[in-house]
């Protein structure tokens, strides 16, 4: 089976050509770039994506914390993170890059500030 | 009004274009900088763009847009000779580079001996693209909406149809899907997206979000809200094709239609403007029409990603400090 899609990971966005034989990917074309390759296949095995949000805070001097997921988590889970996501309240402050939650979800990634929040 | 303060260097605009225009001045030698900004906060527009996307180029790695501002509000915030003023809009700017700024309380007038303008841009509303229609509540450029959603934490509404798609609509119909919003469609009159592929890939495509190319919006309904509007499909004039209209009921509508840059203090001060793109007519990257007058980030062009933003508005930063060696 041939697919085409879009490589994601730089704002090139090439346009790829992806050979799969039996869910796995056996050639790709049209990358401009090795990363390319690995999109092509990660997304055809086991697509994934990082997850930003925002979160509501207690007692600190922004309304909102923006967060996100250090690594990718596989795009499936996207939408049960999200209800996590706003579940959560911050009332400690933050610095940037700093964990806010260890093992999110025990998906293996953190979630972590993206902004300092005094 | 206070007895006017003369400085080396003034900067207006505290975003990533202020940023870095502050940082590689200093570096050139400037040791008398102050950097004004009309926010609470130093960042300008990344501040509100938490996705990641940015930095890619520069630090060679995905940042997001608070991430990417913070690596350089943190080298600033050491260096003593860069004097940092929040809350301070600046209101007027003279051709001998005067500017006058209000902070809570006080109006105060400043003379710079140079100045960099990093004043950033502004979203073209709906009144720029005349739709017809009521003018019912529920109507956001695509940019007050992300503000809203990321930094107020409000959602301003529940079924969504984007006008234009551009990268910020793009990114909003991802940003309001995940908030558990009903996005409609992204309605686009040319044939192609006018954002990143890559944004319409993982924003639309991901969550299949239907965009609509060749289509425009003819009317928006609505008393007191937004109800509906009426789309149809256009040919290669924008012309609308018979019996192509439709409807979709939505409580809210985005623009996200472009950008202009923020240049009215330099045009206030006689820069020499081109009217079409409301830029300075400029020879050289960053130079305007006075001397020691420098614009950069996007209000000199309209960037499509930061890291670009970074790299130019450097450049304004030697300028300025060359500018200032050669003064007599
Ligand atoms: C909604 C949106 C999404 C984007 N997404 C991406 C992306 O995914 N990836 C990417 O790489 N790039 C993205 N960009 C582009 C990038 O963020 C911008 O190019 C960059 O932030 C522009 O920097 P700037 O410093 O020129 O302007 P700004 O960040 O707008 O900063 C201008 C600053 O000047 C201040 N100011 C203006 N007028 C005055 C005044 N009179 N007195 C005092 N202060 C004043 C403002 O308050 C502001 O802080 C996006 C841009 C927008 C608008
Ligand atoms: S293949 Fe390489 S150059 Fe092309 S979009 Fe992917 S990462 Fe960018």
């Amino acid at each position: 089976m041939i697919k085409k899609i879009t490589c994601i990971a730089c704002p090139q966005g090439c346009p790829l050509t992806v050979e799969i034989e039996q869910g796995r990917v056996s050639k790709v074309g049209g990358n401009k770039c090795p990363k390319g390759e690995e999109y092509a296949k990660q997304e055809i095995e086991n697509p994934q994506r990082i997850l930003t949000s925002a979160i509501l805070t207690q007692g600190l001097h922004l309304k909102m914390a923006p967060v996100r997921t250090n690594k990718p988590i596989p795009k499936n889970k996207i939408f049960a993170a999200m209800s996590e996501i706003k579940k959560l309240r911050l009332d400690r402050p933050v610095r940037v890059e700093e964990v806010i939650i260890e093992d999110f979800m025990k998906l293996g990634v953190d979630l972590i500030a993206t902004r300092t929040v005094e | 009004m206070k007895k006017m303060i003369a400085r080396d260097l003034v900067i207006v605009g505290g975003g990533p274009a202020g940023l870095a225009a502050a940082l590689t001045a200093y570096e050139a030698g400037v040791k008398d900088i102050l950097l004004l900004e009309r926010d609470q906060y130093l960042g300008g527009i990344l501040n509100q763009c938490i996705h990641p996307g940015f930095g890619l180029q520069y630090f060679k790695e995905e940042l997001t847009g608070p991430q990417y501002a913070e690596r350089f509000i943190e080298k600033i915030m050491g260096i003593k000779e860069i004097e940092i003023s929040l809350k301070s809009l600046v209101v007027h700017l003279t051709k001998k580079k005067e500017l006058t700024y209000i902070k809570p309380g006080t109006m105060q007038t400043v003379a710079a001996k140079t100045l960099i303008m990093g004043t950033g841009c502004r979203e073209r509303t709906r009144e720029m693209i005349r739709i017809p229609g009521t003018r019912p509540a529920g109507i956001f450029p695509a940019g007050l909406a992300q503000k809203l959603i990321n930094i107020e934490g409000l959602l301003p509404g529940r079924e969504v149809v984007i006008i234009g798609s551009g990268d910020i609509g793009l990114i909003m119909a991802r940003r309001f899907t995940l908030e558990g919003a009903h996005v409609k469609a992204v309605i686009e009159i040319q044939k192609e997206s006018r954002g990143l592929i890559r944004n319409v890939a993982q924003c639309l495509d991901d969550f299949n979000l239907p965009l609509y190319l060749q289509h425009k919006i003819l009317k928006i309904h609505g008393k007191d809200r937004v109800e509906k509007v009426t789309v149809a499909e256009v040919d290669d004039e924008f012309q609308e094709i018979s019996g192509t209209r439709f409807e979709l009921a939505c409580d809210t509508v985005l623009v996200s239609v472009g950008l202009i840059p923020e240049n009215e203090l330099i045009e206030m001060a006689g820069v020499v403007m081109d009217e079409k793109t409301n830029t300075p007519e400029s020879g050289e990257l960053n130079t305007t029409s006075i001397p020691g007058l420098w614009v950069c980030g996007n209000a000199y062009k309209i960037y499509d990603v930061v890291d670009g933003v970074t790299r130019d508005s450097a450049q304004a930063g030697k300028l300025a400090a060359e500018y200032l060696r050669n003064l007599p």
